[in-house]
């Protein structure tokens, strides 16, 4: 409770509110103003998740904070809130992204400031929805309504291509969620009468609905973090949203994707995710090498981290579908890391874009000379990207990896290979963009970044570092609802 | 049955009629400059009919006229929309058709005529007073859409409304005749009873039942009986096209309900396969069409028609969930489309129509609020949430799963996916691109509150959609299926 409000409601409301709150200070005549509100209204949004931290019991499974009321009493839908070790973090981790890109689009978004604004505010509150939902249909309404936000957001202030690129994404997308409000209202239909989505995880279904049921969900899920085929929104919407944008596309967005599987797909179709788990596995294993190898060709830098992050992703689903503590736990590391690791090589991207608009390694060189400060920090991003240890992504990534040997060697061996490729495409980039002689007058005319975005950086630095360096707490926080989870999928829900 | 009793659950239309003659003497009286009194007479007439649809409402079915006439809770709630829907239309049109001379006592009238036939129609408990109620709506229909008589396009389109009209009134007659022949009463309970207990001759009650179909089908603007939508709603003023497009939809509701259902429900077997045939052609040919249009009345036409597939959809899967589903998808469509029409008068100003796309580029750099409340209206159509689009085709979509239909549901959201593409269309025109005029946007108080309204209303049903539904659901159940 805070004030004697629910907090999770509190999460999800505060930003929204605060967001119509900076819409209503109007057009870029009090932009100044709509900075500072969105600024307070992201700092106290991201307040009022602390006490989810600090009041979490991490011995149970059970959902915490749960909050209950009837909604559409006709359809017997709730508006039934509550986390447990597998969302609670991602709820921190989306309020916590929501202040840094407003510092980050502090100065940089000069029209239509307050909209701008105002839709990260109220993303923010719909993601932690997302994340916190019990009720499928009120997290139908969430993910979807997330949508419309990000729509906006690419189509206005993205790159050249933007229009192209924000509806092959919204349509995208879209796709796979209707096909799983399809699976969802025949779910309900099994369930006798109940969208609750722990009610859903009781269920007997025969297997060929379990298959049918999969793959619907599948469309849904696998589009957003994204997998192996479906991922060919990304680069597009990558590089033409702002860096802001980016930065919630990377670290937040993908990661509504994973999570769909662990609360969605993984429960409630255990049997045809068993019987699937070599598709996805390898559809992995595919993203991990070949995207990888995407990525070493991109010129463009924006392009590069944005295959890096389907890459990336790989990893996530490859540890969710092998099916034990190690994977799981790993995946849920590398999901909370990327989130920080993209993020942040996104910002510094955004960082050399504001000063040179160009996002062309080619158009770079020899950066390190005119902006050391940035450089160094570019440089420990860089290096979490391709999994050094004591940095996170090296946790999540050596979790998967270990829980994956396991289960066959020869998966192992090729997930392994993204440490090469990582290391290849992220610091060969580096070196093309950073090192060298200056290359043309764009970069002589660079200066290095100011105390906002040493700050910005800074935070994120720490975040890096601790999360590699000490990660027990993170996944204490995981540990008893992974282990809940795995023993659920380990049991078959065929009807007897 | 005293005269008395006959009369009350038909006061409302009593009263609106009488209401009718008044003002049409009433406005010969009137000047020029005192069509505001008219227009001030006919919103009072549309609250007069309301409170007397509340006052004389009960909680039975109650018939009148020898079974010819029904008062029944799913009348009275689709009446009260309709009063409602018209009374919106009058505010949304008064602007936009007094810059154009078209402000007139006629069409006050002919308004109110068209509501008179549409109440007519959804408490209409024979064939024959379903047909009055249908002609009574049809022809104030065709008089408006040629109100603007020196506009060639707008006489054209009426030409064909009128021509296809009158050949689909033609096909529901002679249905309706086989149906007499098949079983003796034009009654619609006496039919069901007719049919129930075996009628000798089949294959006549079947030929009668496509008949009656082909005209519905017809009224509906379902495929392959559209081709008149597009065209009429592209001709005619604004205006019209709003009054066309939104009210008469309930009325068209409640008609297949009442043929099919209270009429017709021993056939179900027969006429839901034809029905799920209009709904999959419906959405297919309206989705897609609706893509290539450049005309935002003629893509709404197109719109019109995937809409009222989908509405289909819910009466093919039939029961409370089913009828409950339709009736609420059609009430949130009329809401809809309001917003949409009203959107583009709102736009219009003298001498020119804001009725293409690019009219829409850059409006949220023009009007920030307009922009936003369209956007509301369009998500809404598309069926994405937090707007009460989605729980219309929700509702629907789970009375189809409910049936087994499964894959008919896949079908729906395939084509809500390419119907998703033109709704978007609109907001990256509003939101991304630059404005191509930038004449300032005079928006009056009472449709710039309106509009307000509208998309916020949108918004919120959206938020809490269960009230409505219930209600839906509760008069079909009352209405239809306890007799």
């Amino acid at each position: 409770m805070i004030f004697g409000l629910p907090v999770i409601s509190v999460t999800i409301w505060l930003p929204i509110l605060f967001g119509i709150l900076v819409l209503a200070t109007g057009d870029d005549k009090n932009a100044p103003l709509a900075r500072l509100l969105a600024l307070v209204g992201s700092v106290l949004g991201c307040l009022v998740t602390l006490p989810l931290y600090t009041g979490f019991d991490t011995s149970t499974s059970n959902m915490q904070f749960v909050e209950m009321h009837d909604w559409i009493t006709r359809f017997n839908i709730h508006y039934h809130l509550g986390v447990d070790g597998i969302s609670m973090l991602f709820i921190l981790l989306n309020s916590f992204f929501t202040v840094i890109v407003v510092l980050a689009g502090w100065k940089v978004i000069e029209k239509k400031v307050a909209q701008y604004m105002a839709a990260f505010l109220v993303m923010s509150g719909i993601v932690n929805g997302v994340f916190a939902a019990l009720d499928s249909i009120l997290f139908y309404v969430f993910w979807e309504a997330m949508l419309i936000p990000m729509f906006i957001i690419i189509g206005v202030w993205g790159g050249p291509n933007r229009i192209y690129a924000t509806m092959k994404f919204f349509l995208y997308t879209l796709l796979g969620s209707l096909l799983m409000l399809v699976a969802l209202i025949y779910l309900y239909n099994l369930s006798g009468g109940s969208f609750e989505i722990l009610d859903f995880h009781r269920v007997a279904i025969p297997m060929t609905a379990q298959i049918l049921i999969f793959i619907a969900f599948f469309f849904a899920f696998a589009v957003k973090v994204p997998m192996f085929p479906v991922h060919t929104w990304l680069p597009d919407a990558h590089v033409e949203a702002p860096t802001g944008g980016s930065v919630v596309l990377a670290a937040i967005m993908l990661k509504v994707g994973a999570y769909g599987f662990l609360r969605f797909s993984m429960p409630i179709t255990p049997d045809a995710s068993h019987k699937l788990a070599g598709v996805m596995i390898a559809l992995s294993l595919i993203a991990i090498v070949y995207i990888g190898l995407v990525a070493l060709m991109q010129s463009d830098m924006k392009k590069l981290v944005a295959y890096s992050s389907i890459s990336h992703m790989g990893f996530v689903t490859l540890g969710l579908f092998i099916f034990n503590p190690y994977g799981m736990e790993g995946a849920l590391l590398q999901m909370l890391s990327h989130g920080f690791v993209a993020g942040a090589l996104f910002l510094c991207i955004g960082v050399l874009y504001d000063r040179v608009h160009s996002r062309q390694i080619a158009d770079y060189g020899g950066v390190v000379n005119k902006m050391p400060v940035f450089a160094a920090f570019f440089m420990l991003f860089a290096m979490a990207n391709s999994g050094l240890p004591g940095t996170s992504a090296f946790v999540g990534e050596f979790m998967v990896l270990m829980g994956t040997i396991k289960v066959n060697f020869w998966y192992a061996f090729a997930a392994a290979s993204t440490l090469i490729f990582g290391a290849a495409y992220t610091l060969w980039m580096y070196k093309r963009v950073i090192f060298g002689a200056v290359a043309n007058h764009h970069v002589e005319e660079l200066t290095d970044i100011n105390a906002r975005e040493i700050l910005i950086m800074a935070i994120l630095a720490v975040f890096v570092l601790g999360m590699g360096i000490y990660p027990l707490p993170l996944s204490e926080i995981m540990h008893a609802s992974v282990n809940d989870l795995l023993l659920h999928v380990a049991h078959s829900k065929l009807p007897i | 049955m005293n005269l008395l009793a006959n009369l009350i659950p038909a006061a409302a239309e009593i009263f609106l009629l009488v209401m009718v003659c008044f003002i049409l003497i009433a406005d010969l009286m009137l000047s020029k400059s005192g069509k505001f009194l008219t227009y001030l007479l006919v919103q009072l007439t549309l609250l007069g009919c309301s409170i007397i649809t509340v006052g004389t409402h009960t909680n039975n079915v109650v018939y009148a006229f020898n079974g010819m006439y029904v008062d029944d809770l799913m009348s009275d709630v689709l009446k009260m929309m309709s009063y409602l829907g018209m009374s919106m239309v009058l505010v949304y049109s008064r602007q936009y058709l007094m810059l154009r001379g078209l402000f007139t006592g006629e069409f006050m009238v002919l308004a109110l005529f068209a509501l008179l036939g549409m109440n007519v129609m959804i408490s209409a408990n024979h064939f024959l007073t379903l047909y009055l109620g249908l002609e009574l709506l049809s022809l104030s229909l065709y008089a408006m859409v040629a109100l603007q008589r020196d506009s060639a396009i707008a006489t054209e389109a009426a030409m064909k409304y009128f021509v296809l009209g009158a050949l689909a009134s033609g096909l529901l007659l002679y249905g309706m005749s086989m149906l007499y022949g098949a079983t003796g009463s034009l009654e619609l309970g006496a039919i069901s009873n007719a049919i129930a207990h075996g009628v000798q001759n089949k294959s006549l009650l079947v030929f009668g039942l496509v008949f009656i179909l082909s005209g519905l089908a017809f009224k509906l603007g379902v495929v392959p009986f559209h081709m008149w939508v597009p065209d009429v709603y592209h001709g005619a003023p604004t205006a019209m096209t709003m009054l066309i497009g939104s009210v008469p939809k309930l009325a068209a509701f409640a008609f297949t309900v009442r043929i099919l259902v209270e009429g017709l429900q021993s056939l179900e077997h027969d006429w839901s396969g034809m029905l799920i045939i209009l709904a999959i052609a419906s959405m297919a040919i309206g989705n897609l069409s609706a893509i290539a249009q450049t005309n935002l009345k003629r893509m709404f036409a197109y719109s019109t028609i995937t809409h009222m597939g989908f509405m289909l959809l819910g009466v093919i899967s039939g029961g409370i969930e089913g009828y409950g589903a339709s009736m609420f998808y059609t009430v949130v469509y009329m809401m809809m489309s309001l917003g949409a029409f009203g959107m583009i008068m709102l736009l219009s100003r003298a001498g020119f129509e804001a009725d293409t796309l690019n009219d829409f580029k850059g409006l949220n750099q023009r009007s920030p609020w307009l922009a936003f409340m369209m956007m509301l209206l369009m998500l809404s159509m598309a069926g994405i949430p937090p707007t009460v689009g989605f729980y219309a085709k929700f509702s629907v979509l789970n009375s189809i799963i409910q049936t087994g239909h499964t894959w008919l549901a896949i079908v729906a959201v395939m084509f809500s996916l390419i119907g998703a593409f033109y709704y978007l269309r609109i907001i990256k025109l509003m939101y991304f691109d630059a404005p191509e005029s930038h004449a300032p946007i005079n928006v009056g108080s009472d449709t710039g509150l309106l509009i307000s309204m509208n998309g916020l209303g949108v918004l919120f049903l959206g938020l809490m959609p269960g009230s409505l539904m219930s209600i839906c659901a509760v008069s079909v159940q009352q209405s239809l299926l306890l007799h």
